[in-house]
């Protein structure tokens, strides 16, 4: 016999499963919210498992070396063994050292100097040079960390019978490391100049994502349709006051990463103007794109979360870049924030210029190219 | 009638939505300065027909030459010297009536784009509302706004997608007045209506069902091409006396006028042996035989053309 109470209860209870049946079908409904729902935690699974890595291996390195005996040879072996080096140069002057690190072609350059052997031998303790960049202090630890030890493990065979006292404490060869670049291993300078790449990569994606889709759910792109707009004019007219604003926001980073961080500013301003608006117009055009994918703002707000999200983690901002797998590395290369972190922090803490940088602004400009081609043939000016 | 006298030249155009025909090839030939009314039930395929006019969607086929314009290949020229006023209010809520305008005016290419505000605003009365937002407006005032801003660059071709549905009559008189002073300009004018007395303030109607154009002609022509006769009845048990007709053989449509009855059928003779069996059922009806109305017409022709098939826009 019911109750009023537990008549009560089964219409709230059967208003309750009404609402719910609504609300699944309607997230079925929306497939892509649907997908992104199930990628997304699948992406962060992949990245967070699999690519990330704080111990970063294989770092390249060159190596100039003026003295080329069989007890060198057997340091440079060494290094490659130790898993942390891999010597991909071979420089033929110091300059040529200095040039690779500034381009960030190597994380290290090992200078071996004339008559080391002898000097080694003799019980000096030649020193071995190391130069480390240090912009990102979390990248280079390890490896300059285990560096004396590695060389030591790499000298012992050689020096065996009349050369064993060599090898005791505190070790046949005197490792002189200079961190370049950051010299005090702050964190932040190596971070706040890859947070304007950050910020610009969210905030000017997500707005432009909203440029279209908003237009279509509020019923005005059928009327702006009608009208006489070339896709052209629409996507620049749209685009172009989001280039103001991330001017604004470049100058609001810069002046707090130089009055509040001191971070230092090497290279030239002009030049890294130049790559600030070449990346704002890639974001741009990026977004733009995505508003023509999304039917709705919802769509356009997980595209740009979904692409935002391993911009953060592949790009270097947030990982070194070096320490993930090749895979990983790939993705990395085809997103616009890792080149634009390449320059932004050789500019500023390495004192490059543009021209030390030309695969990375060829690398944005096609991938500029390419997303503003996909752009205008998506952009449709029917309603079908 | 010579083809460069003709606005609108569409043949044969057919939309399919994934290969669901919701225009089927409809032919429609409309003279210069001329009002037309387009009528059909919902999801006859009006809006469908209009967008393709204007170039927002593409025909699946068919040829259609605005003014001498291919519709497919010269939609950015169609589109300059078009007014496409849409059914459902498409300005932008979040700019003033002002801005909008302005908006408007601009992308039209139009010269001296704040005295054609001021001009448009005044004849609107909108003047000392111009700062407020047009999503403020009521929907009377929405209908004035997008008219004035869809004519702001004097188009020769005006299509208007049930510009009135929701509206007032004092403010639907008002807008068709406005549309008889374009029309009077030289304006041509195609308007999607349901409302009967809109119809009749055409100077010819094109009727549309399931996609396919039905009847077309003045509103004396579709009455007497559509063969029907009506009989109205009056008396005091005019509610019994329909019930009983509806089930009669030859009748289609029996509808109330107050405390009359209309009863129409295109079979005239089933018609008057029905009404004379009636008087077996209730004698004291009186019975005259009438000239159909325009919605007598329509409903019949909608009946005829068979099921409901309420699918599209």
């Amino acid at each position: 016999m019911s109750t009023p109470h537990t008549t009560q209860w089964s219409h709230c209870s059967s208003r309750i499963n009404a609402i719910l049946r609504k609300e699944f079908i309607q997230m079925f409904r929306d497939r892509m919210t649907f997908a992104m729902m199930l990628a997304i935690p699948l992406m962060q699974l992949m990245l967070f498992g699999f690519a990330i890595n704080t111990d970063p291996k294989h770092l390249p390195t060159a190596v100039y070396a003026e003295d080329n005996s069989p007890l060198v040879r057997s340091i440079i072996r060494g290094l490659s063994v130790s898993e942390y080096y891999h010597i991909t140069h071979r420089s033929s002057s110091p300059q040529e050292n200095s040039d690779l690190l500034a381009r960030g072609d190597v994380a290290f350059a090992v200078h071996v100097p004339a008559g080391f052997s002898d000097q080694l031998i003799k019980g000096l303790r030649p020193p071995l040079l190391i130069e480390a960049d240090a912009s990102d202090p979390s990248a280079s630890s390890n490896a300059i960390g285990r560096i004396q030890d590695i060389i030591n493990q790499a000298l012992r065979h050689d020096l065996t019978g009349p050369l064993q006292h060599l090898a005791t404490s505190p070790g046949p060869v005197s490792v002189i490391v200079h961190p370049r670049y950051n010299p005090e291993g702050k964190s932040q300078y190596n971070i706040v100049p890859g947070l304007l790449g950050v910020i610009l990569t969210m905030t000017l994606v997500m707005i432009t994502s909203m440029a279209m889709t908003r237009e279509a759910e509020t019923g005005t792109l059928e009327n702006l349709l009608a009208m006489p707009a070339r896709p052209i004019e629409v996507m620049l007219g749209k685009i172009l006051p989001y280039v103001v604003i991330g001017g604004v926001q470049t100058g609001v980073v810069l002046l707090a990463a130089h009055h509040v961080f001191a971070v230092p500013f090497i290279g030239p301003l002009p030049d890294l103007l130049l790559g600030v608006m070449l990346f704002i117009v890639t974001n741009l055009a990026l977004g733009f794109t995505f508003s023509t994918l999304a039917r709705t703002q919802m769509q356009a707000m997980q595209l740009t979360f979904f692409f935002f999200l391993p911009s953060i983690l592949l790009s270097g901002f947030m990982f070194p870049f070096r320490g993930m797998p090749g895979w990983a590395q790939a993705i990395g290369e085809v997103l616009p924030l890792t080149h634009f972190l390449r320059i932004i922090r050789g500019i500023m803490l390495k004192g490059t210029d543009l021209m030390d940088h030309q695969p990375d602004l060829l690398a944005l400009l096609a991938f500029t190219t390419v997303i503003g081609l996909i752009a205008i043939t998506r952009y449709k000016q029917t309603l079908d | 009638m010579n083809d460069a006298q003709l606005a609108i030249d569409v043949r044969g155009l057919v939309k399919a939505f994934d290969g669901h025909p919701v225009v089927n090839g409809i032919d429609i030939q409309m003279p210069k300065g001329q009002v037309w009314g387009f009528l059909g039930p919902n999801g006859s395929g009006k809006t469908t027909t209009i967008r393709m006019i204007c170039g927002l969607l593409k025909p699946t086929a068919g040829t259609g030459l605005f003014l001498g314009h291919d519709i497919i290949t010269e939609a950015e020229i169609i589109k300059r010297s078009t007014g496409y006023m849409t059914q459902k209010f498409s300005f932008w809520a979040d700019l003033s009536i002002r801005q909008n305008l302005e908006f408007v005016a601009r992308l039209y290419n139009q010269p001296n784009t704040r005295v054609l505000v001021d001009e448009t605003l005044d004849a609107l009365g909108l003047t000392h509302r111009q700062n407020q937002l047009a999503g403020a407006l009521s929907g009377g005032w929405k209908q004035r706004l997008a008219l004035a801003a869809v004519t702001m660059h004097r188009p020769q071709l005006l299509l208007l997608d049930e510009p009135t549905a929701g509206v007032d009559p004092q403010a639907r008189r008002d807008f068709w007045d406005q549309i008889h002073r374009f029309s009077d300009q030289g304006m041509t004018i195609l308007v999607s209506t349901h409302y009967m007395d809109e119809a009749e303030r055409c100077d010819q109607i094109v009727y549309l069902a399931h996609g396919e154009l039905i009847t077309q002609g003045t509103v004396k022509d579709v009455i007497s091409q559509s063969g029907l006769k009506t009989f109205k009845g009056s008396g005091p048990q005019v509610r019994q006396m329909a019930t009983w007709l509806k089930g009669q053989a030859g009748i289609e449509h029996v509808a109330y006028f107050g405390n009359a009855l209309h009863v129409s059928s295109t079979d005239p003779a089933a018609l008057a042996a029905a009404i004379q069996r009636s008087a077996q059922q209730a004698a004291d009806i009186k019975w005259q035989a009438v000239e159909p109305s325009l919605e007598d017409t329509f409903i019949a022709l909608m009946a005829q053309s068979g099921a409901d098939q309420r699918t599209h826009g």
